[in-house]
């Protein structure tokens, strides 16, 4: 009888941790889902082409950064990114930009400084910003080195 | 010793309210946006409200998963198996769980703070983050896309540097040795 109150208990209580838990990052999930809708509406990525064209570097730096303030489901810069290879662009900047939209995020940057700290998530995001140029590159060296051209 | 000073008080009250401070830029955006643009601004509402019905399981899912994991998972198991000490075994945990995790990145965002504050490491922390990114639903369409020796290299290199993220974000976030993030509220 004791037993079962104490589970009961335990129930109980981790039901209101996890309110308490989920109820403090509600607000932040809400915030990012609406300015997603903003920034899909104000800031089509389509763009993204009227700024290649400058050289590997150049490029994978201009993939990466419209992979790191875009949002979206990851399936949308699959499409996107087969788009622009069909339109001649370089694997590099496809692939920075691949690699970027899914882990650097300008759009959760808020909400990830208040869950785990600024400076955690500023480190974070910059060194994933980095990863996925030399992400790029290796991606690129690789399928050079195993003879693989994408067509 | 239970009742708590004003001060005190007062900066629970902050804290609260800097929880909602994210959310109100968002919705003086909206403001914005509407003055400007009425009918984008409607449009991108329509979006936002289209997004939030698509991700509610997922986000139910989360919070039931938070629920069991609070009931079952005690700061011993976390700090043994995804703690300062859990090395390789550590690591593997936190880049497959990542990997296999659903839904968007901060949906997991108060789960993981959770962990941490029970002892997770916090380079696990940063790998289980990075790790999302090899999205295993999504592969087939990625090989539909780019062929399966990219989509290979791409996912391993991936996984790679969920590792790689983890240890540098760990190392330079924290300053010191074994210091996690620092918690803003």
């Amino acid at each position: 009888m004791q037993k079962q109150k104490t589970d009961g208990n335990k129930v109980f209580e981790s039901a209101r941790k996890t309110i308490k838990m989920f109820g403090r990052t509600l607000p932040n999930i809400l915030a990012i889902i609406f300015l997603s809708g903003l920034f899909i509406e104000f800031a089509p990525i389509g763009r993204m082409t009227n700024f290649l064209g400058g050289g590997l570097l150049a490029d994978a730096l201009t993939g990466a950064t419209f992979g790191s303030i875009s949002t979206g489901n990851p399936l949308i810069s699959y499409v996107l990114g087969g788009e622009l290879l069909d339109q001649g662009m370089g694997l590099v900047a496809v692939t920075a930009l691949l690699v970027s939209w899914v882990t650097v995020g300008s759009i959760q940057l808020p909400a990830e400084m208040q869950s785990f700290g600024l400076r955690f998530a500023l480190v974070r995001n910059i060194l994933s910003f980095i990863f996925a140029l030399i992400i790029a590159f290796l991606t690129l060296i690789t399928l050079h080195t195993l003879g693989v051209t994408l067509s | 010793m239970t009742t708590s000073s004003p001060q005190k008080k007062k900066g629970k009250k902050q804290s609260k309210a800097s929880l909602f401070i994210f959310l109100a830029v968002v919705s003086a955006l909206y403001g914005l946006a509407f003055l400007l643009a009425p009918e984008r601004s409607i449009h991108a509402l329509h979006f936002g409200l289209k997004m939030l019905s698509r991700l509610a399981p997922i986000l139910v899912l989360v919070c039931f998963l938070m629920f069991l994991l609070n009931l079952f998972i005690k700061p011993d198991w976390i700090r043994n198996h995804v703690g300062h000490d859990s090395g390789l075994k550590g690591f593997l945990i936190a880049i497959v769980s990542g990997i296999i995790s659903m839904g968007p990145i901060y949906a997991w965002y108060g789960m993981l703070k959770d962990f941490h504050k029970k002892g997770m490491r916090p380079a696990l922390v940063a790998s289980f983050l990075y790790s999302r990114s090899v999205k295993l639903p999504l592969l087939p369409l990625m090989v539909y896309y780019f062929g399966t020796v990219y989509t290979l290299v791409l996912s391993f290199y991936m996984i790679l540097f969920s590792a790689a993220n983890g240890l540098l974000t760990e190392w330079l976030a924290s300053g010191k040795k074994a210091e996690g993030p620092r918690q803003i509220d």
